[in-house]
């Protein structure tokens, strides 16, 4: 892996050009993690070495806005990014909002290098360490005290450069009771490439912050996605993640939570073909009586390959610690395959932890109820599987978001053709 | 309309239907009434042709051909309809967007188009207002969160939709209170047609205040022991189904 050239152009910011000097040293040692590493055995990582991916070009390629418009958000603030480069004649406006690409604002913003690579130092790992090195650019947003958006905003990562390693990165700092919503796009051109990205979330005490994450890169291409959070007294973060796209994507969920803090993380994995689709978790309860809920579904066809590691730690001290992680599998084919690891380290005392797991065909009470109902077998079990998934997005409540997911699921479900407002 | 010869079914080797006897003529209500563990839930499986039945012996015509040898949607499109006990909660499936699928499957098997979607919204919100139900129920996932009274008015509302020739009614009227009860009953009277039989299975007599059966059946250990007019109903509230047992020991 050592043979990708960075091409990475210094920032001329001291504190920053060190930090990727040295991540560039980490990732010259370590390169992509291996399979042999326990948190990757699930994931085909050899598969991006063999395809020695390069950065992409540094200066802008064309694209077609309409190209873009399937993919942005009614009711948001859209960012987009095209091959790691921020693009403000495709982006919504951004005056008078809290935002700012983030080359520019780790320029202006000595405070920055307080935050940037304080998040993710939860984990350690080479995809880490490459996206330090070489992030272009990406989402600078930090709110004061109280503050609140007026709409989400939507950073749109788009790639469409053919064999093009493209690593962005996002920093949010949301101030005490302050309120942020974030959606996360991953897309491109159907070609080849690997998406490599890393989100820090710095959430101050009381404060809320919503994120949601939605892949639907080409099946041809690679994602890494990584998101590391610290999560002050009280404060609340959710995260829903959709994975629809890509031939190998993983996605990295870190949480660390103070006293009272609260971290809701749903996801919904979709995969066909060969598709492998990889999350891992890990919360860390650090504070007493702090909550975490999580919710990730699977359906999984063909010899799709869904992974779910859900790690909990509950930290000494962490007492009245109230834990719930599930995770459900819908099998739908016999080559398809679901792993599930879930790991409770509990230290501390009077906690509530549980976990629970299935992974399963359909229920056939509720097959021969529909078929009672005259409905054919492939249409019931379309039906179904279906509304297994559909759960998951019935969480989002932000209509444009919801409207959005929906047509990217039903665009699975071809055979699903009714009013989206009886779903 | 329908004919049960010499029914036999077992589930897991063991058997339920010992030789079921039963003619429906088209308009007829017969009520099929008996203790527990008689074998009434299993009838109303083998008509609608669940899983895990396996009748050894017997015939069951409808509409003059073999319905066994139907699958369970094909039965549903040619108008067999199962309410039934227990109905299954679907999250993430919408009442509305079931009633639509089975409306068509049903008309597609007719050899008529899909459903105009106003003409449907028409017709489906008439039969929410004829079973007192919220129209937002339409628009909720099938069952879900429903309470017991809830779901039973939802099984009669999608055999309002459908319009099926035989309904079975699988102990529709367990878990209502009489106010839901009369609005079940309601619901079904109004569906009474010369076309149109229904097959009513139920513990209790209660049922068939509101819905006036043309025959009434015994169901005891899997055979039909006694049949007779709504009179029957009120002797078996009075004395219980022991001596209709015991008489079948003699016999």
């Amino acid at each position: 892996m050592n043979a990708v050239n960075l091409n990475a152009q210094p920032w001329n910011i001291s504190w920053l050009d060190a930090l990727r000097a040295k991540a560039l040293q980490q990732f010259q040692g370590s390169g992509f993690p291996s399979p042999r590493a326990e948190d990757w055995r699930y994931s085909n990582v050899a598969a991006i070495e063999k395809k020695q991916f390069q950065p992409g070009s540094a200066t802008p390629v064309e694209v077609d806005p309409r190209q873009l418009s399937a993919y942005k958000i009614d009711g948001a603030h859209t960012v987009v990014l095209v091959d790691g480069l921020f693009r403000p004649e495709l982006s919504d406006s951004v005056s008078g909002v809290a935002f700012k690409p983030l080359g520019k604002a780790l320029a202006a913003d000595a405070a920055a290098a307080d935050y940037l690579g304080q998040a993710h130092n939860q984990a350690d790992h080479g995809f880490i360490h490459y996206n330090t090195a070489a992030f272009t650019d990406g989402l600078y947003l930090k709110l004061s005290q109280g503050q609140t958006l007026d709409r989400p905003i939507q950073v749109l990562n788009w790639v469409s450069q053919e064999k093009a390693l493209v690593a962005t990165r996002n920093l949010i700092i949301v101030g005490a009771d302050a309120h942020a919503s974030i959606i996360e796009t991953f897309a491109g051109d159907d070609v080849a490439y690997l998406s490599c990205h890393v989100t820090e979330v710095f959430a101050g005490q009381g404060s809320e912050v919503q994120l949601t994450k939605i892949q639907q890169q080409s099946t041809k291409s690679y994602h890494f996605g990584g998101l590391y959070c610290r999560q002050q007294a009280n404060a609340q973060l959710r995260h829903d993640q959709f994975a629809f796209g890509a031939a190998f994507a993983r996605t990295d969920i870190y949480a660390d939570l103070a006293e009272a803090a609260e971290c809701v993380l749903n996801g919904l994995y979709v995969g066909g073909d060969k598709q492998v689709l990889d999350t891992l978790t890990r919360i860390n309860h650090r504070g007493r009586n702090s909550v975490s809920r999580e919710l990730y579904k699977g359906v999984l066809a063909d010899k799709a390959r869904g992974a779910f590691q859900g790690r909990i730690v509950v930290e000494q001290g962490a007492d009245g610690t109230d834990s719930q992680m599930n995770n459900r599998n819908l099998l739908l084919s016999d080559n398809a395959e679901a792993d599930t690891k879930p790991q409770l380290e509990i230290y501390a005392d009077d906690v509530k932890c549980s976990h629970g797991v299935t992974v399963g065909q359909l229920d056939d009470k509720s097959l021969f109820y529909l078929k009672s109902r005259a409905v054919d077998e492939d249409s019931a079990r379309n039906m179904l599987t279906f509304a297994f998934a559909n759960e998951m997005i019935g969480r989002i409540d932000h209509s444009g978001t919801h409207a959005l997911l929906l047509k990217a699921l039903l665009e699975r479900f071809p055979q699903h053709k009714v009013p989206v407002d009886w779903l | 309309m329908l004919e049960i010869k010499n029914l036999h079914a077992t589930i897991d080797d063991k058997a339920i239907l010992n030789g079921i006897n039963l003619t429906v003529k088209p308009g007829e209500i017969h009520a099929i009434m008996g203790p527990n563990g008689s074998g009434k839930s299993t009838l109303s499986h083998v008509l609608s042709g669940r899983d895990g039945y396996t009748v050894t012996e017997g015939s069951v015509t409808y509409q003059h051909e073999d319905l066994l040898a139907k699958a369970p949607e094909l039965r549903a499109r040619e108008g067999v309809f199962l309410a039934f006990q227990y109905p299954v909660e679907i999250p993430g499936v919408s009442n509305i967007y079931l009633l639509k699928a089975a409306l068509n499957a049903v008309r597609g098997h007719r050899g008529l188009p899909e459903v105009d979607a106003m003409d449907f919204l028409t017709l489906v919100k008439e039969k929410v207002r004829l079973l007192d139900m919220d129209e937002k129920f339409l628009y909720r996932a099938v069952n879900e969160g429903f309470s017991g009274g809830e779901k039973k008015r939802n099984e009669i509302l999608q055999m309002a939709v459908l319009e099926p020739k035989l309904c079975i009614l699988d102990e529709t009227d367990s878990g209502l209170d009489i106010d839901a009860l009369k609005i079940v009953a309601d619901g079904v009277n109004s569906l009474r047609s010369p076309e149109r039989s229904f097959i009513m299975i139920t513990h209790y007599q209660r049922l068939l205040d509101y819905i006036k059966p043309d025959v009434v059946h015994v169901l005891a250990n899997g055979q039909i022991v006694k049949s007779g007019g709504p009179d029957l109903a009120l002797e078996l509230e009075q004395k219980g189904y022991g001596w209709l047992e015991q008489h079948q020991e003699v016999a």
